[in-house]
């Protein structure tokens, strides 16, 4: 398994086959170390003050929240569409660099799509509750209504979304869990304590790695990755078609689900940096999430970040170069209007920020590159924002002209869904191999640094 | 049955180089373990392809056919509605409003049948027992089934696989 040694290795410290056993186990089997508590505690507090805040917008009803009648929408679907958003590069990474064959996924897969289970569990939590009475929930399914035999609006996108993020989230929970199965075996098969036989037997429905269960675990593996594909671009296009089959200014454009979709790819990445530049430090992956990984990230979102800034660019073109007045007043409107500043934070954490990673010392800069992937997530949030509010705010009639601040309770929901989703990653970096052991391993011969110190022996004799 | 006998490997290209060479002096290899996938490891031990993508794609049919059906009864047939001025009345004309539905019905269900399938069918299920020769198997060795047809052969065929680079040969478990 030859591969040019000018390529770079990705996974440093000669590691061998047992090496990488060793130190992926290593986290679940020790004791998790004071930064794992101080985080989760952290984490779980934040956690409760959104069942909290949760509690009290389904005992109160939504008018604890800060819309109206003409913002409708606020922090809720902005929060719902920043968390499906963030969910989209997990499966990026584990289905479309599989189909590319990009060896640099095999690290940071796992832990990438853990990510997007755990971000899409928060976005549906916001689509959950915004209805205002999540118990009557299951009207967005094609069921009979109890009144009659009323049935949904499959002209509507939003039963589009209905269909598209619950298959979204189930297929990539079964991609997921089918990928963690050699794994868990792994650790099952070290097991010293009675409970963790048992709990890792169960977890590994019985794996013993045949030859004809890696055949059939392979194929599996790409038909999903060939499947998830569409289905992860489907998405982030059906949510952008909530806002794009309206006739809303702001909203009505044919350039949302291309624009939406990339958007979605750069915050992803962005929060996968988030997440894995912290994690390798507190597990100790430094040798197998390395410079090279982190530099491979930043270029996607320096691509992605340039479209996007392409789209604001051509939305803002293209309001004036319809003609339609509404269009060009609601675009003059964000970027000068009340929400000025909201636009302002966008343009200048998506548009100007990611461009700096044209220099290779600031994409292979671990400090950096952390910053900026918490100010790229913090202008996708705005981006979001500012397309619902600002155009909510100033529609066609000035006499229903408004404006939308959120309330503590509304506020609280969103900083308690990030106490979710860290609770969640915390928990998974704690009981779940972080890293794709069995896969990685198949790299060992041609991509470890021992491999590529051979290649260049050989290549001397 | 005849008597098992397990031969453990600590690289699988020497484990891959062994099998037709074992095979040709009469080593009945019915089984290999390894932690992680080998290429070519089963055309090397003559199995068949597996048909798991086949199947998904008579469950993603499946899935696009119940889709169709659903969305036809209930905006045609059962309950048209004219909404917006555009009038539920026909198939083929409000197709385009259906198109995100029929395609997620169908990798719902061509996803979950497959892995459905791929479970049932490897007998991966929680509470299954596995089948652990040497609890290695799963960290860095590599592990070959053999059967005996005759128990007297076991010494001369461990020192034929010793002898294809087997680090060591033993029963199941010990």
């Amino acid at each position: 398994m030859y591969e040019a040694s000018i390529r770079e290795p990705l996974i440093l410290g000669d590691k061998t086959v047992h090496d990488i056993t060793e130190d992926i186990c290593r986290p679940i089997e020790g004791k998790a170390n004071k930064y794992w508590w101080w985080c989760f505690s952290v984490s779980v507090a934040a956690l409760i003050w959104w069942v909290l805040c949760v509690s009290i917008t389904v005992g109160q009803g939504i008018g604890v929240w800060g819309l109206n009648n003409v913002v409708d929408w606020g922090w809720d679907i902005t929060n719902f569409v920043w968390w499906v958003g963030i969910g989209h590069a997990g499966t990026l990474i584990s289905a479309v660099l599989l189909l590319f064959r990009q060896k640099w996924r095999l690290s940071i897969n796992r832990a990438a799509e853990a990510m997007t289970i755990f971000a899409v569990i928060c976005a549906a939590s916001f689509l959950l509750t915004h209805t205002g009475r999540p118990w009557l929930d299951y009207t967005l399914f094609p069921l009979p209504n109890q009144f009659g035999s009323l049935w949904v609006n499959f002209n509507s996108p939003l039963i589009w979304d209905t269909f598209a993020v619950s298959t979204y989230f189930s297929v990539s929970l079964v991609f997921w869990y089918t990928g963690l199965i050699p794994d868990f075996a792994v650790v099952r098969d070290r097991a010293k304590t009675k409970g963790m036989k048992f709990w890792y037997g169960l977890l590994s429905f019985g794996w013993v790695g045949s030859a004809k269960n890696w055949q059939r675990f392979e194929e599996v593996s790409l038909v999903l990755a060939g499947m998830s594909t569409p289905l992860v671009l489907s998405v982030h296009t059906i949510v952008s078609m909530d806002f794009a089959t309206s006739i809303v200014p702001g909203w009505h454009t044919t350039i949302f689900p291309p624009y939406f979709v990339a958007g979605a790819i750069f915050s992803g990445f962005a929060m996968v940096q988030t997440l894995l530049i912290i994690t390798r430090k507190v597990l100790s992956l430094e040798n197998y999430i390395t410079t090279y990984h982190i530099d491979m990230m930043n270029r996607i979102i320096m691509i992605t970040g340039s479209i996007v800034g392409i789209a604001y660019i051509t939305e803002f073109f293209m309001s004036w170069y319809s003609g339609v007045e509404y269009e060009s007043y609601c675009f003059v409107n964000r970027a000068t209007g009340y929400y000025w500043w909201a636009y302002w934070s966008m343009m200048t954490c998506n548009v100007i920020s990611p461009q700096l990673f044209w220099f290779k010392k600031l994409r292979t800069n671990f400090t950096f590159t952390f910053i900026l992937s918490i100010v790229v997530n913090i202008g996708m949030w705005f981006e979001r924002f500012v397309i619902i509010v600002t155009s909510l705010h100033r529609a066609y009639l000035p006499s229903e002209w408004s404006t939308y601040h959120p309330t503590w309770v509304e506020v609280g929901i969103f900083i308690g869904s990030i106490g979710l989703f860290f609770t969640c990653f915390l928990l998974f970096a704690r009981f779940f191999p972080v890293i794709a052991m069995s896969e990685l391993k198949t790299i060992v011969k041609s991509s470890s640094s021992q491999a590529k110190r051979e290649f260049k022996e050989e290549a001397h004799h | 049955m005849g008597k098992q006998i397990f031969a453990i490997f600590n690289d699988e290209d020497v484990l891959m180089k062994s099998i037709k060479p074992l095979r040709g002096t009469g080593v009945n290899i019915k089984n290999v373990f390894s932690p992680f996938p080998i290429h070519g490891l089963d055309t090397e031990l003559g199995l068949a392809r597996t048909r798991i993508s086949i199947c998904a794609f008579l469950y993603g049919l499946t899935g696009l056919s119940l889709a169709v059906l659903m969305t036809w009864y209930m905006m045609i047939s059962d309950w048209p509605m004219d909404i917006g001025g555009k009038p539920n009345f026909s198939y083929y004309k409000n197709i385009p409003a259906f198109v995100p539905v029929l395609f997620e019905s169908t990798v719902l269900c061509a996803a979950h049948g497959m892995v459905i399938t791929f479970y049932l069918r490897s007998k991966l299920l929680p509470g299954v027992t596995a089948f652990v020769p040497d609890v290695r198997m799963t960290d860095d060795r590599f592990v070959m089934q053999v059967e005996l047809e005759d128990a007297a052969t076991e010494e001369q065929i461990t020192a034929v696989l010793i002898q294809h680079g087997a680090e060591e040969v033993k029963e199941y478990g010990k």
